[in-house]
């Protein structure tokens, strides 16, 4: 069975960019993936855009997209999926070259969230939960995860003082990454006096809006191995799921079933076990998502979340390294763009380049990537030959 | 008739709409499908279990448990007035959950999660037209 491979990854500076506009963090990003590939436009034969378009005053921006890429008459398309559009968009990619349709597909994550007056990011947070019976009650996606925090902590023991030290890892790590919104440490007491969002929740309990591009271009095995040479990182296991959108009718509120199934899946088709996984990107949008992230993933048992950030496990030299790249939580989550952020950080890794945040001897990659209050989960590995 | 129910509706039309007639008689209610007999809260129009469009509506006891809550200080557009709030999520004895706003019989500090609480239909006193919301309060 022929594989599907990434030839080339592109990230651009997440942020507040008020010096640009989406398209022009699109070509940031679709600029260094040729780069990065030594690739040029000739060679892709198709894009994928993945961008959440309720954030964009441009409607269907795939078509500026490729008009301003220089990428007609190719075809595209867009891939939503909320949170985890990028990894909807990856999974598209790889069917679209699986399938033979393409062999060079370029998935183009590009977001732009901070052009959106205050009131207008205001309205749309109140409608991020299921509108009938829950949104009418002012519900929030903070206040969706501290649900489940609050939740987590009466059945598990889990601390307010454990959530604090995800946040934590994440601005090390966002100290050491270049690309990343917030690249400053913190100290425990920081994360733990924020001023409160959603109880048991802080600000720094929970990730930013940012404005953000990445690219990752995939290829079928042959032209894969003759593009990138011994640079070519696998996409070996795939996994996706859905659970329900409202907690109304939620089968458990100390887990996302989504994830749980994903994992499962992609696990299974790539043939490997979560101790096989030498580091992963999962997404933690709020701290809580992150030790679900460690149970769901099988990083370590049920209820065990707060103790794994305890012990560093998830530190680099941790059994587990997770979100060395500093995470949604220090990078900044441009929701359209963050599943192809990941998958450049794990990409990255595997390929060893990611210079002080290395993980030695990765050679078994994951990502893990939610869409909204859980309702979608994308769980894709990777590997190095 | 179903914008009665919210503070901001969000959902005007819908086929289970007189669950806000029912509550604003002070009933409760959720749907039976006629085919299977599966009870549902919130009421639906269509069966999650067979599928089928015929429905009636059930009365339903407002006993339950407290599963998890937060207090809301970053409130969305309609709501920065009231904030902050506390969100509560109950599972009804009878089945199905229900969300719901900490009513004047609670206290945030008293909350506990698997706590017994009960769910009661309230008016909002100061909105014009009839605007209706559910209260979790002491059984």
């Amino acid at each position: 069975m022929s594989r599907v491979g990434v030839v080339a990854i592109g990230h651009g500076r997440f942020g507040r960019r008020e010096d640009a506009s989406v398209q022009e963090l699109a070509a940031e990003a679709f600029r260094e993936a040729l780069a990065d590939g030594g690739l040029e436009r000739k060679e892709i034969d198709a894009a994928i855009i993945a961008a959440v378009p309720e954030y964009h005053k441009q409607r269907s921006l795939t078509g500026l997209i490729m008009e301003y890429l220089g990428l007609n008459p190719r075809p595209a398309w867009l891939c939503e999926d909320a949170c985890a559009s990028g990894s909807a968009a990856i999974r598209s990619a790889w069917m679209a070259v699986k399938s033979g349709l393409h062999k060079v597909v370029a998935v183009i994550g590009a977001q732009k969230m901070t052009e959106l007056s205050t009131p207008e990011i205001l309205a749309l947070m109140g409608r991020v939960g299921e509108v009938q019976w829950e949104s009418i009650f002012g519900t929030t996606f903070p206040g969706y995860y501290a649900m489940l925090a609050r939740r987590h902590m009466h059945e598990y023991g889990t601390t307010k003082e454990q959530l604090g030290l995800v946040a934590v890892k994440a601005h090390y790590y966002g100290a050491r990454n270049k690309y990343a919104m917030f690249q400053k440490e913190i100290t425990l007491e920081k994360a733990l006096s924020s001023q409160p969002v959603a109880s048991p929740f802080g600000i720094f309990d929970c990730c930013a809006n940012a404005d953000g591009a990445a690219v990752v271009i995939l290829a079928e095995e042959e032209r894969a191995r003759a593009l990138a040479k011994d640079r070519v990182v696998w996409l070996d296991g795939l996994g996706c799921a859905t659970t329900t959108m409202s907690l109304l009718r939620r089968p458990t509120l100390v887990s996302l079933p989504s994830a749980v199934e994903a994992a499962r899946q992609a696990y299974q088709m790539a043939a490997v076990v979560p101790s096989d996984i030498k580091v992963a990107d999962v997404h933690d949008c709020f701290t809580i998502a992150e030790l679900l992230a460690y149970e769901d993933l099988g990083f370590c048992p049920r209820g065990q979340g707060g103790r794994f950030i305890e012990e560093k496990q998830s530190y680099i030299g941790g059994k587990h390294p997770v979100n060395v790249d500093g995470g949604l939580k220090a990078k900044g989550h441009p929701i359209g763009t963050t599943g192809v952020s990941m998958a450049c950080e794990i990409v990255k890794q595997l390929r060893g380049e990611a210079g002080e945040r290395q993980v030695p001897g990765a050679d078994v990659g994951l990502t893990h990537n939610v869409g909204g209050n859980g309702q979608y989960c994308f769980v894709h590995i990777y590997k190095k030959e | 008739m179903f914008s009665w129910f919210g503070k901001i509706s969000f959902t005007p039309c819908t086929k289970v709409a007189a669950f806000a007639e029912h509550l604003k008689e002070g009933r409760l209610v959720g749907s039976r499908c006629k085919k299977c007999g599966s009870e549902n809260f919130p009421p639906r129009a269509d069966c999650p279990n067979c599928l089928s469009d015929e429905f009636e509506f059930v009365e339903w006891h407002r006993r339950g448990k407290l599963l998890t809550y937060t207090r809301i200080d970053a409130a969305p557009t309609g709501f920065q007035d009231m904030a902050p709030y506390v969100v509560c999520l109950v599972e009804l004895e009878q089945g199905g959950r229900a969300v719901g706003w900490m009513g004047e019989s609670l206290k945030e500090e008293e909350l506990r999660p698997d706590m017994p609480v009960e769910i009661r239909p309230r008016f909002f006193e100061e909105i014009e037209p009839i605007k209706l919301y559910l209260s979790v309060e002491k059984p």
